[in-house]
């Protein structure tokens, strides 16, 4: 039988007995603890603590007024541990019962105070706000999670700092999604769980990786946002380096995706030396960056599917779909040559542009990647013009075209009318955030297109257990005439195919 | 910031620390250090004749003619503005008071002492409902019973008090707290907890049975009888917690029906201002907001130490009578109150809530930041002085008193 | 290993999310759609939006 006994007194503490017990029972379970109890000192509760042999020799000073507090332990510091719950439990202000449903926390301060076990904040508030109430949510030892963009670089490494310093989760600004342990925050798409963990500093990079990764049979553990600027210099990969750590030590991470936009070389040279200590291996997807130097157990993905096809140990997406073949069932626009790209997720037009780049289109975007022009510079003139539609200047004052895809609408008419556009490129993201049916809002303005229209090829990021579900979005694509592919990258390469074909 | 935090627990522990007992009833006269004649002491922050509002000069005139200083009101009326009385704030003597207010020398006083920190606090005792000084009636039955409380009431309640030694106010509270009262515009357990603790004694010192049976009378036909005890506690309470370097809780909370005044630890004596608010809530048939005359009294006290409107949840059926919604959202009133609140306080707990103590500590920090005032239940007196009550509701107070008071703390800190 | 020796962003991975929404107002819906907690802040600007005195508030410790 263990035999540590320890006792503590609080004077003049009262506490109802059914708080009591339910703090008694909850130490009594903590590891190495025999028995534990808290009651008031009556002279029947000293009895029963006696019979129990939870007083140290048998007796206490406590009176009526008073609370004990007892364990029986198989060691001091067992005991001691116990102690300390229990006074932790005794000292946090009593949480409120159902009626607290109707009630709505003012602030992050009062949420803390009354309401147990919360443990991340996912802070959308407006961006000049969203730094102070970021710091309110991790110095009450909250993770954030930063949807708000909007918000300095200074305030976003201090945040980052700060974060670092309390061991807490800094994901964002501007970070889009994340899934933490199966939820979904903010844009994310219900996916099937599994090995495959996720790092992005992308949101829809991320979307996309998920759901191909789990539309074809794999799962995935946790996708970890940190924001577009988390591996400039400035920032130097504070998240992405933590998330490594949190990722390497979890159990259900067999292996780890990497995706961002090229860092800077000094971040990109901390990070993959972090990768290199790794046990667990690494795909890195530096969207727009040719290669990396990557260490052993890391492999370089230089498209959104190939990263998925590497996490899934090279199993391939869209087994069978063959653009090619696709291409040579549709013919093209007569006169017409050019491909147009209207995107809502900004990872995605990156993507289209490494694709189309590569198969030797001459493109230009608003959010260009490394070695293509941006749409405002003197070469971009006469070049394919691949749009982030999400990007600054379409979203000023307005929702984000993943939220209300009408952003794209003038774009689209535009493109529809101009003779020299072959084909037309879209995204449709669907997932938890998203717009409750944007294949149908497409097809509403594309459906009056004539005969001789350019081509309209596209595909859904997205999977079948997502609200708008997948196969119905892309069934609504199809049934306008719309040519849908298995992916993003897929959808580029039948652009390119029906381009260059015949 | 740690000084501050540090600073506010100190004062909410002071605070939840203290044993406010009735010990004694006495002529103000004889307990309030430097209450003079021609003196009247009035509720809420310091105020001058010209900006009182019509029942506080009512009421103002009234004591006047109660203490003999002039043969009626009109030459009452006159004396007050000719500058022939001096007015200061019952808080600057250790005293409260409902409504308008009044204490002057010969009226009898609760007598409260906080055992734990040997303070004491006083107020008049609550003369019923209908025509009455409080809500600025002057009349000569209002005098009438102010005569009969100076020269029967009080004295004969003193010996009961004394012969008891004393009563507890805190536990009376917790009991009432379990019995639907909220003690500010629902006293009804307390004050029949306090008549089941005195009425043995008082039958026992009270020779006369015409005269006992007029006093239990007295009490048991008051329901607001012990809101005139639940003040001198929260200001028995409060007190030991001024003066605490850098401690943003709130020990004083008061209306004189034209400015709202509040006092906070940090900076001692000094008094915070804006103008009052009109109260939001149901009139009694009859009477609208027209009739209505700004917030007064010191009562806001009760909601310094969690009580009222910060203990909504534990009376819903004032929430109703107040017009503050459906009784079962009186527990969100509460809720919102404990987000501007540091503490709760474990003696005084609401079953509705699962036992949650009332939010006790007003942080003048989370009022600013987080746009939630206090909230304060309160009776709702005619503009005209002698009309009286003429509905109940709820009282904002206004934001201007914090950020005032904020900027002082943080000016005190060195902070800016 | 034992839940103690966890740092936090471990004990985030290894146990439920119970997020604190204080923004939009429709990621609650898709959270709890998904069964899991959340609880949404009824936020507004602090200090009234006046930043002056958010920043004083601020450095009070709020």
């Amino acid at each position: 039988m263990s035999n540590v006994i320890l006792n503590e007194i609080r004077k003049g503490f009262y506490l109802d007995s059914v708080a009591l017990m339910r703090i008694s029972r909850e130490v009594a379970a903590s590891p190495g603890v025999a028995e534990a109890a808290l009651m008031m000192g009556t002279p029947a509760n000293i009895a029963i603590m006696k019979n129990a042999g939870l007083l140290k020799d048998g007796k206490t000073e406590a009176q009526g007024n008073d609370l004990i507090l007892a364990v029986r332990a198989e060691s001091e510091a067992a005991g001691r541990d116990a102690l300390a719950a229990a006074e932790k439990a005794l000292d946090k202000p009593k949480t409120q019962g159902e009626g607290a449903e109707a009630w709505r926390p003012r602030s992050i301060a009062a949420a803390v105070k009354s309401i147990d076990g919360l443990n991340l904040a996912l802070i959308s508030v407006p961006g000049d706000f969203a730094a102070a109430e970021a710091r309110k949510a991790l110095s009450r030892d909250l993770h954030v999670m930063m949807f708000s963009d909007n918000v300095s670089i200074e305030d976003e490494r201090s945040l980052k700092e700060l974060a670092r310093e309390r061991g807490l989760l800094m994901m964002g600004p501007d970070c889009g999604t994340a899934i933490i342990n199966g939820a979904p925050l903010a844009f994310a798409n219900n996916v099937k769980r599994g090995g495959i963990g996720v790092i992005g500093a992308s949101g829809t990079g991320t979307q996309e990786v998920t759901c191909l990764i789990s539309e074809a049979g794999g799962g995935i553990s946790h996708a970890i946002g940190v924001g577009g600027r988390d591996l400039k210099k400035d920032i130097g990969g504070i998240t992405t380096l933590m998330a490594i750590d949190a990722l390497d030590a979890d159990p259900a991470t067999e292996r780890v995706v990497l995706i961002s936009k090229p860092p800077h070389p000094d971040v990109a040279k901390t990070v993959l030396a972090r990768i290199a200590k790794s046990p667990k291996p690494y795909v890195v997807c530096f969207i727009g960056a040719k290669s990396a130097e990557l260490p052993p157990n890391a492999r370089f993905a230089a498209t959104l599917k190939q990263a998925s096809e590497l996490a899934l140990d090279g199993r391939p997406i869209s087994k069978g779909y063959d653009p090619a073949a696709e291409a040579k069932r549709h013919a093209r626009r007569k006169g017409a040559s050019k491909i147009e790209g209207l995107y809502s997720g900004g990872t995605l037009c990156a993507e289209a542009q490494v694709i189309l780049a590569g198969g030797g289109r001459k493109v230009a975007s608003n959010a260009a990647i490394p070695d293509v022009p941006d749409l405002s510079a003197p070469e971009a003139n006469g070049r394919e013009r691949i749009i982030d539609l999400g990007s600054d200047e379409y979203t000023k004052g307005r929702p984000h075209p993943m939220i209300d895809p009408s952003v794209r609408d003038d774009a689209l008419r535009a493109a529809l009318k101009d003779p020299s556009i072959a084909v037309i490129l879209v995204d449709v993201v669907i997932g938890y955030g998203a717009h409750g049916d944007p294949a149908g809002h497409l097809v509403q303005i594309v459906e009056k297109r004539g005969s001789d229209a350019p081509l309209i090829v596209g595909s859904v990021c997205g999977t079948e257990q997502d609200p708008q579900i997948r196969s119905a979005q892309a069934r609504r694509l199809q049934d306008a005439g719309i040519l849908v592919a298995p992916s993003n990258a897929d959808a580029c390469k039948l652009a390119l195919a029906l381009v260059t074909s015949g | 910031m740690k000084l501050i935090e540090d600073a506010n627990k100190e004062a909410v522990k002071r605070i939840l620390e203290g044993e406010p007992k009735l010990i004694d009833i006495l002529p103000a006269r004889e307990v309030l250090k430097g209450l003079k004649e021609k003196m009247i002491l009035h509720a809420g922050p310091p105020i001058t004749w010209d900006r009182m509002c019509g029942p506080m000069r009512g009421a103002v005139a009234g004591a006047i003619v109660f203490e003999g200083w002039a043969p009626d009101l009109k030459a009452a009326e006159k004396l007050a503005a000719d500058g022939g009385v001096e007015f200061h704030p019952n808080h600057h003597f250790g005293a409260v008071g409902p409504m308008t207010g009044m204490t002057t020398v010969s009226m009898p006083l609760f007598v409260v002492e906080n055992t734990k920190f040997k303070n004491r606090t006083y107020c008049a005792i609550n003369e019923g409902l209908g025509k009455v000084m409080r809500f600025g009636g002057n009349d000569e039955s209002v005098l009438n019973r102010l005569r009969w409380l100076r020269d029967v009431f009080g004295p004969q309640l003193a010996k009961a008090i004394r012969a008891l030694g004393s009563i507890d106010l805190k536990s009376i509270t917790a009991r009432g707290l379990s019995m639907g009262d909220e003690l500010h515009q629902r006293n009804l357990a307390c004050s029949s907890v306090f008549l089941r603790e005195v009425a043995p004694t008082l039958a026992r010192v009270v020779d006369d049975k015409e005269q006992l049976a007029e006093c239990l009378a007295f009490i048991a036909k008051n329901d607001q009888f012990f809101l005139n005890l639940a003040m001198p506690m929260g200001k028995a309470m409060t007190d030991p917690a001024k003066g605490i370097k850098g401690s943003t809780v709130v020990t004083a909370m008061c209306r004189n029906g034209t400015d709202f005044g509040i006092r906070v630890s940090g900076t001692g004596d000094q008094w915070f201002t804006a103008p009052v608010e009109m109260p939001e809530g149901l009139y009694f048939p009859g009477y609208s907001e027209k009739d209505a005359n700004p917030d007064m009294g010191d009562s806001a006290i009760v909601e310094t130490i969690g009580l009222g409107g910060f203990a909504m949840a534990a009376a819903p059926a004032v929430a109703g009578f107040v017009g503050a919604g459906a009784p079962s959202a009186a527990a969100n009133f509460t809720r919102s109150m404990s987000e501007i609140a540091v503490g709760q306080n474990p003696e005084w707990t609401i079953a509705a809530m699962d036992f949650a103590g009332v939010p006790t500590g007003i942080d003048v920090r989370l009022v600013v930041e987080t746009g939630i005032v206090p909230l304060i239940n309160t009776g709702i007196a005619h503009k005209e002085p002698g009309v009286g009550q003429v509905g109940a509701g709820v009282v904002k107070a206004p934001m201007g008193c914090f950020t005032q008071a904020v900027r002082a703390i943080a000016k005190e800190l060195g902070v800016s | 290993m034992s839940d103690e020796k966890k740092s936090p962003v471990q004990k985030l991975l290894s146990t439920e999310v119970k997020v604190l929404n204080v923004g939009l107002e429709g990621f609650v819906k898709d959270l709890k759609h998904c069964n899991i907690d959340v609880v949404h802040v009824d936020w507004s600007p602090p200090a009234g939006g006046d930043p002056a005195m958010a920043t004083l508030l601020a450095k009070l410790g709020v």
